[in-house]
Parts: C-alpha cells; sequence; structure tokens
C-alpha cells in the first residue's frame, strides 16, 4: 500500500529525512516510532503530498505523491498533528465541508457525515462549535474527517497526543476498530501505545531508520539472558538467595521489594540458559512457598532507548527521550 | 469548479458567522451615508438658491451627489479590503488547516480562485449598503442609471484587484495582522500614485500613474466604460491571483 524508496527532504538548513525506506503491506497498523523532530511528521507530510520530497521516491496506494499527488490524496486520510479544524464551525458543517472538498457526491455527503458521526460517537455534540469542543472532542472530530471519504489509507500523526488517559484509551479503540478496512500509519512517541495498537515498527532516529520489525520480534532483539522475578513465602532471605544463586546457569541474584511474609528477588541468567525450572523446583525442595515466577519482558522503552542511542548520533543520546 | 463553490461557500460562511461581515457593512454604510447625506443637503441648497436668484443653469443629480458617493465608496473600499482579505491564507496557515486543504484532492487554483470569490461576495456585501442610498435617490427623483451602473461595476473590478492583492499578501505569512497591514499599506501607495500625474509629465511619470487604482476607477463612476481601464483591473487580477499561485506552491517547497 505504501512503499517509500530512498526518501530525502532537506530543509533549508538541515536534512530532517535521509534516506529512508520502508514498506507498508494493506491492512497492517504500522507505529512510527522517534523523538521529537526525528523526522516523523516530515516522513507523513511527503506520504500526504504535503511536502514534496527533495530526492528518492514514495508513492500510496500505487499512485507516486509527486506526479500523481491528486490520486495519492484520494487514497489518504490525514490527521495532522494539530487536528485541521475551523473553530467557528459546527461539527456537522466541518465534516460537510470536508466530505465535499474528498470529493464525496453531493448525494452521498449526509450519508457519509452521519456514518462518521456515529463511528467517532460524535452524535451528541454535533451541533456544537467546535472552538467549544474539549480536546478528546476535537482529536474525534480529527479522525472523523480522515476516515470520512473511507480512504484505503490512513496517517495519523501522534493521534493521542495531549490527551488525558481515559481520552487516549478512547482514541486506541477507535483507531483499533478502524484497523480492519484501513492501511494505517500512526506516529508516536509513546511506546506502550505501539505495543498496543500496532503490528510493526518503524524506528526512526534523525532522520534515519534504526528499526523495522514486528513488536514481538523487537522484543527479541536485545542479546543477553533472560530476567526472571520471583516471590517466595516463609522463607528467611539470605537463605532463599543462597539457593537461588546455587542455581545453574544464574549470574545474579538481586533483591527487591517485597510484601510483608514474602521475599522476592529478580534474577539475570546467563546469555541461553532458561533458568525457570531450575530455578522452581529448587524453592519447591527446600520446602518454601513458590507464589510468583514470571520472565519480565524488556520493554519497548529500553529497546527504543537502546536502538537510538546505539546508532551514530550518540551525542544527541543524552537528550532525553520525551514521555 | 464545485470545488470553487465548497470554498467560497465556506468562506462566506466564515464571514457571516463571525461579527466581521456585520462590523465591516454597518462601518461603510455609516460613513458612504453621512456623505450621501452631506452631498443631497448640499446640492439640495444650491438648487433652491440658485431658483431664488433666478440663475437657471441646470444641475445635474448624477454629478453632485451619485458620481461623488461613489467615488468616495471605492476610496473608502480600498481601506476595507484588507481586513476583508487578510484573514484568507493567513488564518489556516496559523491554525494549520491549510494541511488540510493541501492535502485535500483539489487543486491550488480551485483553493485560490474559491477564497477569493468568497472574500468578494464580501465585498459585493459590504458596497451594497450604498444601494440603500441610491434607491432613496430613484424614489424621490429621476437619476441617470447608466452611470450608476458603470460606477459599480469600476467598484467592483477595484474590488476585484485589490482583494486578488490581498490574497496573494495573505499567503506570504501566518500573522493576520501583518497581512491585513502591508494590504492596506499597498493600498495606501497604489492610491496616492497618480499624485504622480501632477507634476510629472515624463514617460515614467504617466507609468507611474498608471499603475494608480484610482485612476482607472474615476471613468466608472463619471458613467465612462474605458477598455484600457477594464484591461488594467483584468489584468491585475490576473497577476494578484497568479502570484497568489506561484507562492502556495512555494508553500509546499518551503513548508
Amino acid at each position: 500500500m505504501i512503499k517509500v524508496e530512498g526518501l530525502t527532504k532537506r530543509y533549508a538548513r538541515h536534512v530532517a529525512v535521509n534516506n529512508i525506506s520502508f514498506e507498508v503491506g494493506k491492512g497492517e497498523i504500522v507505529g512510527f516510532l522517534g523523538k521529537n523532530g526525528a523526522g516523523k511528521t516530515t516522513t507523513m507530510r511527503v506520504l500526504t503530498c504535503f511536502l514534496p520530497p527533495s530526492a528518492g521516491k514514495a508513492s500510496v496506494a500505487g499512485f507516486d505523491v509527486v506526479d500523481q499527488s491528486l490520486d495519492v490524496r484520494k487514497n489518504i486520510g490525514y490527521l495532522p498533528e494539530t487536528p485541521p479544524l475551523y473553530p467557528e464551525m459546527e461539527i456537522g458543517d466541518y465534516l460537510t465541508f470536508v466530505a465535499k472538498l474528498k470529493g464525496i457526491a453531493s448525494n452521498d455527503v449526509p450519508k457519509r457525515v452521519d456514518e462518521v458521526i456515529g463511528r467517532t460517537a460524535l452524535g451528541d455534540v454535533r451541533n456544537k462549535i467546535i472552538g467549544k469542543l474539549s480536546k478528546g472532542y476535537r482529536q474525534r472530530v480529527g479522525i472523523a474527517q480522515a476516515i470520512i471519504h473511507n480512504p484505503p489509507v490512513l496517517i495519523l500523526d501522534e493521534p493521542t497526543s495531549g490527551l488525558d488517559p481515559e481520552q487516549q484509551r478512547e482514541a486506541r479503540q477507535l483507531i483499533a476498530s478502524l484497523s480492519g478496512d484501513h492501511t494505517i500509519i500512526l506516529s508516536t512517541h509513546i511506546l506502550s501505545e505501539v505495543e498496543q495498537s500496532c503490528s510493526k515498527v518503524i524506528i526512526i532516529n534523525a532522520g534515519e531508520i534504526v528499526a523495522v520489525d514486528s513488536v514481538a520480534n523487537l522484543h527479541l532483539r536485545r542479546k543477553g539472558g533472560e530476567m526472571v522475578a520471583i516471590q517466595v513465602a516463609g522463607a528467611p532471605e539470605s537463605e532463599v538467595r543462597q539457593k537461588l544463586e546455587l542455581v545453574r546457569g544464574v549470574a545474579r541474584v538481586m533483591p527487591k521489594d517485597a510484601p510483608e511474609g514474602f521475599v522476592a528477588f529478580e534474577i539475570e541468567s546467563l546469555e541461553q540458559n532458561a533458568i525457570r525450572p531450575d530455578l522452581a523446583r529448587a524453592i519447591v525442595e527446600s520446602g518454601w512457598d513458590l507464589s510468583e515466577l514470571r520472565t519480565v519482558g524488556e520493554s519497548l522503552e529500553e529497546i527504543f532507548l537502546d536502538l537510538t542511542k546505539s546508532e551514530a548520533t550518540k551525542a544527541k543520546a543524552t537528550q532525553e527521550v520525551a514521555q | 469548479m464545485r470545488n470553487v463553490f465548497t470554498i467560497c461557500g465556506k468562506e462566506v460562511r466564515a464571514y457571516f458567522t463571525s461579527p466581521i461581515a456585520y462590523l465591516l457593512m454597518g462601518l461603510f454604510g455609516l460613513i458612504t451615508g453621512f456623505m450621501f447625506y452631506s452631498a443631497t443637503v448640499y446640492f439640495v441648497n444650491a438648487g433652491t438658491q440658485q431658483q431664488m436668484t433666478g440663475q437657471n443653469s441646470p444641475m445635474d443629480i448624477g454629478q453632485y451627489v451619485i458620481a461623488p458617493l461613489l467615488g468616495n465608496a471605492g476610496v473608502i473600499g480600498l481601506f476595507l479590503v484588507p481586513l476583508i482579505s487578510m484573514r484568507l491564507f493567513a488564518e489556516e496557515k496559523r491554525s494549520g488547516t491549510i494541511e488540510l486543504l493541501l492535502t485535500s484532492p483539489l487543486n491550488d487554483w480551485e483553493i485560490i480562485l474559491g477564497k477569493w470569490m468568497g472574500a468578494m461576495v464580501m465585498y459585493l456585501a459590504i458596497i451594497s449598503m450604498t444601494a440603500i442610498n441610491i434607491g432613496l435617490l430613484f424614489a424621490w427623483s429621476t437619476p441617470d442609471w447608466r452611470p450608476i451602473v458603470t460606477g459599480y461595476l469600476g467598484l467592483i473590478l477595484q474590488g476585484a484587484t485589490v482583494l486578488a492583492i490581498g490574497t496573494f499578501i495573505s499567503t506570504t505569512t501566518s500573522n493576520q495582522i501583518i497581512a491585513g497591514g502591508s494590504t492596506f499599506a499597498i493600498c495606501l501607495l497604489l492610491w496616492v500614485l497618480s499624485w504622480v500625474s501632477n507634476y510629472a509629465d515624463s514617460a515614467l511619470g504617466k507609468a507611474v500613474a498608471y499603475c494608480s487604482i484610482l485612476v482607472h476607477f474615476e471613468p466608472f463612476s463619471k458613467g465612462i466604460v474605458d477598455s484600457k481601464d477594464v484591461i488594467f483591473y483584468v489584468s491585475a487580477i490576473f497577476l494578484g491571483l497568479f502570484l497568489t499561485a506561484r507562492s502556495l506552491e512555494s508553500l509546499r517547497w518551503r513548508a
């Protein structure tokens, strides 16, 4: 559905996107992940024909963004970082206006407007003036305008930024509900969002792609052994620790906070050692109660930090990741 | 063409849902109404005086009331146009809605034409306030209608020209005050350029005076439609809209 080859976008003073290539298949939800200023918005603006590329090619639904710009625009729904809303208009009027802009036949306009209002749950406020809406509602109107012409491709630039957790959840559910019919690219710097909504992640740093992979594969990326959290009831801490350190393949045992009556540890294994069965056996054979045993997954956050740091831009790595 | 009307309709609604339309119409009606009243009172007094002194040189209401009214409307219109045109693109750039327009399946010229036409509707609504005054004249006398028609034609052409320039200026900034201020300055300049003809007889002087917008308006208010004036306005409109198109295009490249 979307194909980007060697795309470069230069501004007067700096290169925003440098020679990136990726592909997105039909029906995929792709998370576009990167720090602020990494080039996410620029890439999206090229894909939506708002900006022309400086070099390279990009095509959406088989149409080139430069040569067949109008065709691309017909096939794309775009939610920019700030939803493009006219504060003086009522929601219904605004969506009618957008529907006409997107080339929907006049007869179908009221039907389509009703449909997206239903889909984005805006029925209660349809006659309200946009300027008086809360941020969550505005974002929904933004999504409504992006899907009004039922485009095969949706490009959403930070669809959940600035929303409270409740609204974020709603927005994510809305996006997830769209996933069946549309190919979606959404950019974000919130990692949990990617884990929840996306099938594929593109991590971009300083204008270059550092990883394109599924969320599951990204978790496997970091080398090193696994981390296991363990909680034991009714046993003295020092004894448990000794016992655990004796298990084969254990590299390190770190005590953790535990509720009263329990002791807890995090255990790091040596490379490629499956230590969980041995740990469980060691505890049970000593006559203690094993109350919890689980792997501590590498958070996507750490993978992300790792990937964006290990690239050539070490100098920038000290900058905090915007959360 | 449908896209043009979509944009145009949205612009017109934007003007008329905000107080700006009614404010401009009210102010314009007030000022031209006062001018009309003064001119009419003067005309009536002068006419009565002539009759009393027994002189009987004919006085023409078109020359004493209508031509000055439309002439003044032209000058005042020149100052109101920046208030109409300043928001056209500057507001969209500031609020980010320009991204909606430029990523929708429509050509740049459709956006430009739609916006310019929307502004024209607003401008027509404003100058139509003078129709009240002209209507009063028709109720109590029988003025010649032909200079009135040409006068309005001139007003429309002049307004269209300045709006085209204002539309262009509005694409160059995201600040409405800057857009309005620069358009105002250019309107003022285009007005005073005519003064050059008072003292300069050289070819350059004539060329400079030719660029003055009001010089081309005067014949219209006297009932004369000269093709050279029409050509001046039409080509200036084209220039303004052409520059707008180039500016919008460069917006994509610079952004």
